[in-house]
Parts: C-alpha cells; sequence; structure tokens
C-alpha cells in the first residue's frame, strides 16, 4: 500500500524542523526558504498549520508542464520535478491551485515536495506528530485534496 | 472508431495521449506541418540562450514517443475539410476520413501591416525554425529591435538580452504587456527592463522598417527618431489558424467557437487550444486564451468527450507568468476587475513589487503581480474554487501578499484574528 | 564552522553597512552569541561611555548553532552598556530572527553611532541598508511588524524592532522580534531607540549548511532530542505549563516575592499560577491559554500563546486585543501578579500584551511598579503624580492604566520608565528599591532561596535568574538536588551555573534545555557543528573567561564589589511566613568563598593570576 503525509495541524508547535529538515535533504543546508513543506502561523487565533504538496492524481503542474518535465514516481505516487528537463518556465507554478509547486530562483527551475524518495524528513523531524508518515488511504491531506479537487476541477464528469 | 487530432501543440498532444487512455481500441491520428517532433514554443527562450538544446523543447521524450504508444502520426498540412463526408485532404498525402475530428491548429504571428515587413531582416519568433533564424541574427553587438512587448516579446526580451545584443523593444500600449498588467504593473516591468539597459518606448509604434545595406534596416518611430538594426523582431500578436476552414460552415469568431464539450457548431469536429474560443471562467463569456494551461484543459476535456465521455468544461481561468529578465509577473482572472467590487493593492516600486487584488464580494475574482513567486499558484486556487474568503478578505485587503494563509486558514478553519 | 564568519557592521552615524570577516581567533575564545558579542563590545566601546549616547555600540549576535536542526537553535542575543545599570548588557531572545540573520549570511550586526534621523535596517542575504523609518518612528511593535510586512511585500520577512516606549526612553525596554519574542531586559531596546534604530527587518535565503561532521551532528542532535523529550520538565511540564509550570511550586516552597518582596507567599498564587491558564474562565468558558507556541527549532514548546475574555475590563471594546498573542511566562506573571498583588489573570495577560505590543520588560516594569505601589501607600507617590490613579497593591485597575501609560510614554508613565531604583531614589525612598545594580528581582526571593541571592548579588547585568538558575538545583534538584535554605556550598554552585550558563548563551541555544542537559548533551553538539574540538572542559572553560570579560567590563564601567550586594530587606527583613519563615539571605556566608573560587581577590577583582590562566 501506498503511504501518505499525515497531517495534523492541531498538534504542531510552529518549531519548523520539519522545514529544516527538509531543506537539508533537499539543498544541503538548513534554509526554511527553500522548504518544500511550510509552516503557516495564525498568530491570532494561537494555530499553526504545516502544508505542503498533496500529490494530486491529475496534478495541474504535471499537465500544465510543456517539456513533461513533471512525472509521477510509481513506487511513492509522488509527482517529481526533473530538474534537467524543467526550464524554469513557471507554468505549473500558476497552475497549481494549491500554491505548492515554487520557483527556485537560484537554480532557475521549479521545486516541490516529492516524498523523499518514500521517506520523508519532515515526518522524522516532527518532534509532535504532527506530520506523520502513514499507511493510510485517508489522511487529511486527502481530505484536502477532495474537497477542493471537485470543486477546482472545471470538470464535472457525467 | 476514427480520432484524428490537426496539430502537435500541448492540446493536441494531450487530446491524443487521453484518448490513447481512455479509449484504447480506437485509432489516433495527429497531424502537424512542422518536421520537427511535437515541441513547446514555451521552451523556445531557452532554447535562444542554449540553456536547452532542440530535445529540450520536445514536448514528450523521445522520437517515437508517439508509435509506442500507438499513437498515428502524420507530417502534412491540412488543405480542406470537408464536413459532410468527414473528411480531410492533405497537401501531399491521402485523404483521411474521421469519426471525431480535433482541431487543434493554434496560431501564428500577425504580421502587421507596415512599408518593410517583408524585408529578411524582419523576423517573427513563433516556431522553432524562427528561432534558428533568430538565433543566428542576434549576434553579440547586434542591434536589435523587438515590435511588441507583449507576452511573447517579454518571454523572448531575456533570450535576446543574454546574447549581448543591443535591444530596443517597441510598444505600442502604454505600458508593457498591456493584455496582462495594469498602468503600475506595466509601467513597473518597463522601468525594470531599462534599469536592466534595455531601452524600452512604449505609446509608439513602427511607422516603416526600410533598407540601409544589403545587411542592415532602418527602423522608423512614431516619435521621430530612426533606429538602425541588424534583425527586427516581430511580436506584435497571434492569431488562431482558421483559414483553412474557410466555407466548412464551422462557426468562428476570434477562433473557432465551441461548447462546454468542446464540440464546435458540427457534431463530432471539436476544437482546443490557441485555435479555440472557449469559455472564459471569470467572464462567462467565450475567448480566444492562447495560453498552455488552457491548452491542457482543452486538449483533455475534448479527448474525454470525444470517446463518449460526456464531460463539461466550467471554463478556463486566463492566467499569464512572464519572467522578463528576472522580474517575475503574473496575472488571473479578471485581474482588471469586474467594475464594481473591492481591490487592493501594494505597489513598492523601489524593490520592484507589487500585487493587486481583485474581489466580487467576499470571492477573489483576479489578481496580477509582480516580484513574487512563492505559492502564486494559489491565486487560481482561490479563483476558480470561488472560496468565500469571510473574514479572511479583510486580512486581505490589509495584506494582500496573504493570499496563500487565507487559503490555508480557510482548509482548516482558522480565522484570521 | 557553522559561524557563518560574516559580521555587518552598520555605522549609524554616516549610514554605511560594510561586511567583515568574523574574528574566528575571539570566536574560539568565545564561541558566540553572548560570548563573542561581548568580546567585541569590550574591544571596541569606551566602558565609561554614555549607555545612551553615540560612543555606545548594540550588538546583534547569534551563535555557531543557531539556524541548525539542534533543538532551541534559534536564539540571538543583543549585547550593549545597559541603560539601567551601566553594566554590560545581554539579553537573548528566541523567536525566528536568529535564525534569519544566520540565513542571510550574517553572525552579527553592530551597530555604533547614532542616526540623524529614524531608520530601520533591511537585509536580504547580502543586501543591507538603512531605511528611512520616518514612518514608523512612533509606531508600537505591532504596527511597525505589520507595515513593514506590508511595505516589502514579504510574509517571511522577519522583524526586531522597539515600540513607543522605548522612543520615550524607558530605561528598561526591550526589542521585540516576531511580535511577541523579546530581548527583554536591561534596556537593550532603549539603547537601540537612542540611536533612532526602529526595526531591523531580515530576509535570508542562503542557508545554514557549513556543519562541520554533519554524522556526528545529527547523532548528537538526536540524541539530545530525545533527552529533551523524556524529561519530565522540558518533555511535559514546559509545553503544558509553560515556565509557569513554577507559580506554585515556587510559592509552596516558600520563595515566592510579594508586594515589592514585602512579603514571601502571596495568597492569589493559584488564580495566577499555569495551571489556572488552563482552566475554562467562568465568563466566558474559555481558558486564558490559547495553544502552545514553539520558537525555532524548539522542540519543548514552552510559549504560551493567550486569549482575553472579550468582556474583560481590560479589553472591553478594543478589539485589537481579541485575538491570541504571547501570554504569560512565569516571570512575568509574578512581576506583573505576585509582586504588585493582583490576582487577576487576564489582566496580567492584558498588561503582558503590552509589553509585547510596546516592547517594555514586564520583570522590571512590574517591579518598578510594585515599588510604585508600596510608596503609595506610605504616601510618598499620590494621586497627583499618577493622574488620579489609586495606584494601590491589588489594583487590576491600576496595573493595566500603568502599562497604558508606559506603553505610550505618557504621565506618571514616564517616571515608571525610570525604573525601580531611579523612581525610588526621586520619591526619596531608595531602600524600596527592589535592585541589584539597578536591575529589579526576578520571581525567586533569595531569603527562601540562598543560592540566588549570592547569583543575583553577582550577576553581571544586576538582579538576574538567567545568569545562573540555581532554582534548578535547589529547588528542583537538577542536575543534583541541594537545600535551599543552607548556604553550605552554594559558591561553588553559583559559579558553576554561571559560568555553564555563559557558555549555553553563546551557543544559540536556549537556557530551558538545561532542565534537561548537561554539558555532556551540550559539548557533543557544539563539537560537531563547529571546527575544532569543543569538549566539555573547553566550552565550561569559556563560559569562566566571559563571565571574567564581563566583570572586568563592569569594573572598568565604575561597578566593584560593593555592589555585589541585595538590597536591606533582603539582608534584614525576615520572611514571615511559610515554609522559609524566619529567614533572610545570608550574602555575607557565600560571597568570600565565591571570591574565593573565583580566583578573584577579597575586593571581588579579577586577578593577574586568573585573568592568565583563562586569556584574558
Amino acid at each position: 500500500m501506498q503511504r501518505s503525509l499525515h497531517i495534523d495541524p492541531l498538534k504542531c508547535t510552529g518549531c519548523l524542523q520539519c522545514e529544516m529538515a527538509c531543506s537539508y535533504h533537499a539543498e544541503g543546508a538548513f534554509n526554511p526558504s527553500r522548504s518544500r513543506i511550510k509552516v503557516f502561523t495564525f498568530h491570532e487565533a494561537g494555530r499553526f498549520a504545516p502544508y505542503t504538496c498533496t500529490q494530486c492524481d491529475e496534478a495541474w503542474c504535471m499537465h500544465a508542464c510543456p517539456v513533461e518535465a513533471i512525472t509521477t514516481d510509481l513506487e511513492t505516487g509522488a509527482k517529481v520535478v526533473s530538474e534537467s528537463k524543467c526550464v524554469g518556465c513557471k507554468v505549473c507554478t500558476i497552475a497549481c491551485p494549491f500554491g505548492t509547486i515554487n520557483y527556485h530562483h537560484v537554480s532557475g527551475k521549479v521545486v516541490k515536495c516529492d516524498l523523499c524518495g518514500g521517506d520523508p524528513e519532515c515526518a522524522k523531524a516532527c518532534p509532535t506528530d504532527a506530520i506523520t508518515w502513514i499507511d493510510a488511504d485517508w489522511t487529511g491531506l486527502d481530505r484536502m485534496r477532495a474537497s477542493a479537487e471537485k470543486s477546482l476541477a472545471g470538470v464535472a464528469a457525467s | 472508431m476514427q480520432h484524428i487530432i490537426i496539430g502537435t501543440g500541448p492540446a493536441g498532444v494531450i487530446a491524443a495521449e487521453t484518448l490513447k487512455k481512455v479509449a484504447p481500441d480506437s485509432q489516433i491520428t495527429l497531424i502537424g506541418s512542422e518536421p520537427e517532433p511535437p515541441y513547446s514554443r514555451m521552451a523556445i527562450p531557452y532554447y535562444l540562450v542554449e540553456q536547452i538544446g532542440e530535445e529540450g523543447t520536445w514536448l514528450r521524450d523521445g522520437e517515437n514517443h508517439f508509435a509506442e504508444l500507438g499513437i498515428k502520426r502524420i507530417t502534412d498540412r491540412v488543405s480542406g475539410v470537408d464536413t459532410t463526408s468527414q473528411t480531410l485532404t492533405l497537401e501531399n498525402g491521402e485523404p483521411l476520413r474521421w469519426d471525431r475530428l480535433l482541431i487543434a491548429s493554434g496560431s501564428h504571428p500577425v504580421k502587421p501591416p507596415i512599408p518593410g515587413i517583408d524585408l529578411p531582416q524582419v523576423q517573427s519568433c513563433w516556431t522553432l525554425e524562427d528561432a534558428r533564424q533568430i538565433a543566428a541574427r542576434a549576434q553579440p553587438g547586434a542591434n536589435v529591435v523587438l515590435m511588441g512587448a507583449g507576452f511573447i516579446g517579454c518571454i523572448i526580451l531575456e533570450a535576446l538580452h543574454n546574447r549581448g545584443v543591443n535591444l530596443t523593444v517597441i510598444e505600442t500600449g502604454d505600458r508593457m504587456v498591456p493584455r496582462m498588467l495594469n498602468e503600475k504593473a506595466g509601467n513597473l516591468l518597463k522601468s525594470w527592463t531599462q534599469s536592466k539597459g534595455v531601452t524600452v518606448h512604449t505609446s509608439t509604434s513602427v511607422e516603416a522598417i526600410e533598407a540601409s545595406s544589403s545587411e542592415q534596416v532602418n527602423v522608423r518611430l512614431s516619435n521621430g527618431e530612426t533606429l538602425p538594426a541588424d534583425l527586427v523582431i516581430s511580436a506584435t500578436g497571434v492569431r488562431p489558424n482558421t483559414d483553412f476552414l474557410n466555407d466548412t460552415g464551422i462557426e468562428i469568431r476570434s477562433g473557432i467557437v465551441i461548447d462546454d464539450t468542446m464540440q464546435s457548431s458540427i457534431d463530432n469536429i471539436f476544437a482546443a487550444g490557441d485555435v479555440a474560443e472557449g469559455y472564459d471562467f471569470s467572464t462567462g463569456m467565450h475567448s480566444v486564451q492562447a495560453i498552455q494551461p488552457t491548452a491542457a484543459d482543452h486538449g483533455r476535456i475534448a479527448a474525454l468527450n470525444m470517446a463518449g465521455i460526456t464531460t463539461a468544461h466550467r471554463g478556463s481561468v486566463n492566467m499569464n507568468v512572464l519572467d522578463t529578465l528576472g522580474l517575475i509577473t503574473t496575472s488571473f482572472g479578471l485581474w482588471a476587475g469586474s467594475g464594481d467590487g473591492d481591490e487592493t493593492e501594494l505597489y513598492n516600486p523601489q524593490s520592484y513589487k507589487y500585487i493587486n487584488l481583485q474581489f466580487d464580494g467576499d470571492r477573489l475574482i483576479g489578481a496580477s503581480t509582480a516580484g513574487m513567486t512563492n505559492h502564486v499558484g494559489v491565486i487560481r486556487g482561490l479563483i476558480q474554487n470561488r472560496t468565500r474568503l469571510g473574514p479572511w478578505k479583510d486580512r486581505l485587503i490589509k495584506d494582500p501578499t496573504r493570499l496563500m494563509e487565507a487559503w490555508v486558514g480557510i482548509c482548516e478553519n482558522i480565522s484570521p484574528g | 564552522m557553522s559561524w557563518t564568519k560574516k559580521i555587518l557592521r552598520v555605522n549609524l552615524s554616516d549610514g554605511s553597512c560594510t561586511p567583515e570577516p568574523l574574528n574566528m581567533a575571539w570566536a574560539n575564545e568565545y564561541l558566540g552569541q553572548r560570548g563573542l558579542a561581548s568580546k567585541y563590545l569590550v574591544e571596541e566601546i569606551d566602558p565609561t561611555c554614555d549607555p545612551l549616547g553615540p560612543d555606545n555600540k548594540l550588538i546583534m549576535a547569534t551563535g555557531p548553532l543557531t539556524g541548525t536542526m539542534a533543538s532551541t537553535g534559534g536564539r540571538y542575543a543583543v549585547i550593549t552598556k545597559g541603560p539601567l545599570t551601566g553594566a554590560i548588557a545581554c539579553s537573548n531572545s528566541g523567536g525566528f530572527l536568529g535564525n534569519e540573520m544566520k540565513n542571510a549570511g550574517w553572525d552579527m550586526i553592530i551597530f555604533e553611532g547614532k542616526s540623524p534621523e529614524p531608520v530601520y535596517l533591511y537585509i536580504e542575504d547580502d543586501l543591507a541598508e538603512l531605511r528611512p523609518a520616518a514612518d514608523l518612528w512612533g509606531k508600537s511593535v505591532w504596527e511597525t511588524d505589520d507595515l513593514l510586512h506590508q511595505m516589502h511585500q514579504d510574509p517571511l520577512l522577519r522583524i526586531a524592532c522597539v515600540g513607543r516606549s522605548a522612543e520615550a526612553g524607558c530605561l528598561y525596554a526591550g526589542i521585540i522580534n516576531d511580535k511577541h519574542r523579546a530581548a527583554g531586559r536591561s534596556g537593550v531596546g532603549t539603547v537601540m531607540a537612542s540611536k533612532n534604530l526602529k526595526a531591523v527587518a531580515i530576509r535570508g535565503t542562503k542557508g545554514v549548511g557549513n556543519i562541520d561532521n554533519p554524522e556526528k551532528f545529527f547523532q548528537a542532535v538526536n540524541d539530545a532530542k530525545a533527552v529533551l523529550a523524556e524529561n519530565a520538565v522540558t518533555g511535559q511540564g514546559l509545553p503544558t505549563y509553560g515556565t509557569q509550570v513554577l507559580m506554585n511550586v515556587i510559592n509552596g516552597v516558600g520563595a515566592l516575592p510579594a508586594r515589592n518582596m514585602r512579603e514571601v507567599g502571596f495568597e492569589g498564587a493559584e488564580n495566577i499560577s499555569g495551571e489556572a491558564m488552563h482552566e475554562p474562565r467562568p465568563s466566558d468558558g474559555k481558558p486564558n491559554l490559547t495553544t502552545n507556541a514553539a520558537c525555532f527549532g524548539c522542540t519543548i514548546a514552552c510559549g504560551r500563546i493567550s486569549t482575553v475574555d472579550k468582556n474583560h475590563f481590560s479589553v472591553q471594546n478594543k478589539p485589537e486585543y481579541w485575538g491570541a498573542s504571547g501570554g504569560l511566562e512565569y516571570e512575568a506573571a509574578w512581576a506583573l501578579g505576585a509582586d504588585t498583588g493582583v490576582d487577576d489573570l487576564d489582566a496580567l495577560t492584558y498588561a503582558n500584551f503590552l509589553c509585547n505590543e510596546d516592547g517594555y520588560d514586564p520583570i522590571s516594569f512590574g517591579a518598578t511598579v510594585a515599588a510604585a505601589m508600596e510608596m503609595f501607600e506610605n504616601g510618598q507617590i499620590t494621586t497627583e503624580h499618577t493622574g488620579g490613579i489609586e495606584l494601590k497593591f491589588g489594583s487590576a485597575e491600576a496595573l493595566t492604566k500603568m502599562a497604558e501609560l508606559v506603553a505610550h510614554g505618557e504621565g506618571f508613565g514616564l517616571d515608571l520608565g525610570l525604573g525601580s531604583k531611579r523612581l525610588c531614589e526621586k520619591y526619596g525612598r531608595p531602600e524600596l528599591s527592589m535592585t541589584v545594580k539597578g536591575q529589579e528581582f526576578p520571581a525567586y526571593d533569595p531569603r527562601g532561596i540562598q543560592g540566588m541571592g549570592l547569583g543575583y548579588a553577582t550577576s553581571n547585568r544586576g538582579a538576574c535568574h538567567l545568569r545562573g538558575y540555581t532554582v534548578a538545583s535547589e529547588v528542583l534538584g537538577i542536575p543534583v538536588k541541594t537545600d535551599p535554605t543552607v548556604t553550605e556550598g552554594k559558591a561553588e554552585l553559583v559559579k558553576a551555573f554561571q559560568d555553564a550558563t555563559a557558555l549555553v548563551d553563546s551557543s544559540g541555544l536556549c537556557l530551558f534545555t538545561t532542565f534537561a542537559w548537561t554539558m555532556d548533551n551540550i559539548a557533543p553538539q557544539i563539537d560537531a557543528a563547529c571546527e575544532g574540538d569543543w569538549s566539555v572542559e573547553r566550552c565550561l572553560e569559556a563560559g569562566e573567561r566571559i563571565w571574567n570579560m564581563e566583570r572586568e567590563f563592569n569594573k572598568a564601567a565604575g561597578i566593584t564589589g560593593k555592589d555585589d550586594t541585595l538590597p536591606k530587606r533582603l539582608l534584614s527583613e525576615a520572611v514571615k511566613q511559610g515554609p522559609t519563615a524566619g529567614q533572610v539571605n545570608r550574602l555575607d556566608e557565600m560571597l568570600p568563598e565565591y571570591y574565593q573560587i573565583r580566583g578573584w581577590n577579597e575586593d571581588g577583582e579579577v586577578t593577574e593570576e586568573t585573568r592568565q590562566r583563562l586569556g584574558l
């Protein structure tokens, strides 16, 4: 069974260990501004919410890519950017309705969560189990994705 | 079932692949007039700066990609379409009969009615062949005049600048990219471009191009200036490729008019991409958007309907992203507003940053940005989802950069304060 | 490595921002943050300079572990000559600024001179420039934070700034980052405002990547995180109750001072405790505590985020205070509460919000109000001074009103902004000031905890619990339990805590880790991150070196062994009731031994021998 990231925002304390772990894995430095997972702080509500790519099946980024640089990793289901193919046109960054694929100014390519090839660093680094990597087909991200996809798809199959 | 697709751009290719997926037993033929494997115009600027080779522009990997999928490719030009016999004729090949036809023939650059436009130094920028011509002539130090600071103009601006040419941009509008950016953003982009050493004339047109030698031309401008040029690039807009459909009875306005299943006015003939006048999500009206994501949407939905899986298209959000010499601008939906909704903006010309949001009630309907790259896609999500912003609207009015926070907050049922 | 090896020198007088290499010889002796920045300060300023004059400098500094995955590794510190004490001041803050500074590629920023006009420093990686702040001057911390985010159109910008209290000259104004984390003590914000520097706004995207030995580093960091998670204090007590876990504990052992330290033991302690913050209020059914929150990289997450009941008198019709914000830590709850005799949790929380909103130290503020209340009761201060407010112990209305006046720098708030020492002198009762070297006490009565008395008396920044927290040993039994009522062995204990703390404060880590960590957990993290061998011994020696260097600076500034003392009240007025009844602090039993262990002479001066041993 494929595993997925499960995010429970109520457990998040906003420490950003996930962002450090992610950026260290992806870029070799503790660099939250380059993290593929972002923790949003809602100061006046006293809440935190980690957020990253939901790896949608019919991924908008993937369909929008003009040079087939985004493909599905069959092992993990992750939508993965091929750095050698990506030309940096950024069309995927406006196409992704979740805002989770972003342009990287240094590499000139786009970056997104690739589930670390099946062993996500964010989940390992989270001290409160707000981010877990679980065998489940119904995670928080799935829920979020399902509700959004329904209205976002721009299509209604009948 | 015989599916024929005219055009090998993203709409045509995605349609062919989608058909193969949902109707694997049908015959799929993909007709294109250019000799190269299907490629992406979006990638041409990167080819021009030699960041990628020609293969890097290909829509799909490998010369045999389509053959391996069982999609037949024909390189030829369609000369006629007979809607009664459901047959099309090719310039060179045998006529072909279809059960379902998809017209995804794209568009071509407009040739402005200017004296001298046919001189050999004047080059459009649309095909890979055009790109090769530009690459050959845009040598370091060459004087290059770029006519049109629209999407295409801006996309290739960086490529030209990086080649070390002496570049002047002429735009008839009062700002850069007037079809995508409002006055503030368009002029911010202009001052940015000028700060990078490119001359930009707005509210200026080219009146004539005159040969001054066998190699050079003079470009005469409406402001009285005359510029010597080794190369003039014409990028003043594109128009759908519909000439071959004259007298077919297919309804054509600014493009082929399609319904919400991508079908044209004639049964079993569909259209997609730049050639199609489809639904605009924001306006509810028909328009030709001529953008990559819309072409991809069209191609996929057309294929589903061609295969008999009735699928309604709710319209595409018009959106664009441009990287002009490193300044990234975007616009989405009704970026100029609907006339009676609220709007908010932040403008920091010193840092070349701008954001403008347009609302209808408590929904986002349009946006434009400059100098912002993080999470910009969420603008599309909020618009297309018709997300009720509730208390987040006031938060966004105060600080429109908090878009992603608003989206995540709404998903998690968190109010801003 | 792990230092960026680059510092930014900002000359506010001429507006220049100049990068320069970090002095690595000093880094190897003083590590970073508190120690290293103090070294720069000591080398660069005249110790006798006016703290609020252009000759003083203000340094913001990170440690080598700042910005790394080491738990709590997000700290930065502000080092300057303090206006409250005239001594070296070092205030440490969490939040997210230190990490951002490091990510932008800077170990520290040295501000010198004085700007002719209000300015703020904007840093985006290598770009560093002073920009006009006329529009920000006169704005609160919260407004400044919002405005800078909007001006730069960057939600990820991290901001430290001063509020209106600092602009008005409040001598215990702090520097607030991320809206509610503070380099709070000793008036470092007052110094910043005196230089016409309103804010520092940083965006860093370079990353902190030069870990010397990554494999060893992750091993040490993960081992240490496990220790924090399994420890009862850092794994449960602090996340659940924050530092407020201490309110009932300290009250229970007879060490909670009350009413300007006139009393020990506060009958209202339970009402303002960490436990009380969890209790749903009868008024609106919601607890004061909304959530706990972490600073950058912290796996403890002791931070309090609180909400005041909308109908509470303090915030009625003030919707700007209805949202959640930084809530009460133990020291603030004590100073604003027990020390003023107020046990209204929401009133304390509101006052705490104001401390954050306009950037002043709740400990010094609460203690100063407490002194004013005592003088009000004794008749030296009257309603004529206070603008009609009955400044009585126990009055939540008076407390919140005073908080507003200090925040805005208005009326009697200007007197309160002088701090307890100057206020008591002004009104003719200097003996009522509960301060050491001019800085107000925190929340542990040295009559009930003997070692803390010695720690307060000898602290290099005046009365402070964060320079040697022997409460850990004397009350909590960390790392070993000692008897709080005896003086024997306390000199050694205090020295050990002071030296270790100086090192922790120089690393980028949070002192609160030491509820669970010893130097055996800390040194390996530093060792793996930094070049060279950072053994436990070297760390402790560096700590001792830092302590002595600070001491030497203070001596040159005119602060001597004579100032190593406590207010008379604590030395002679015995505790009247409770478990510590009859006790006074017996400083004289500890101080000579302490000097001796320190290697100082009997006047408390660092001897040449000690100086040489430590390489000073």
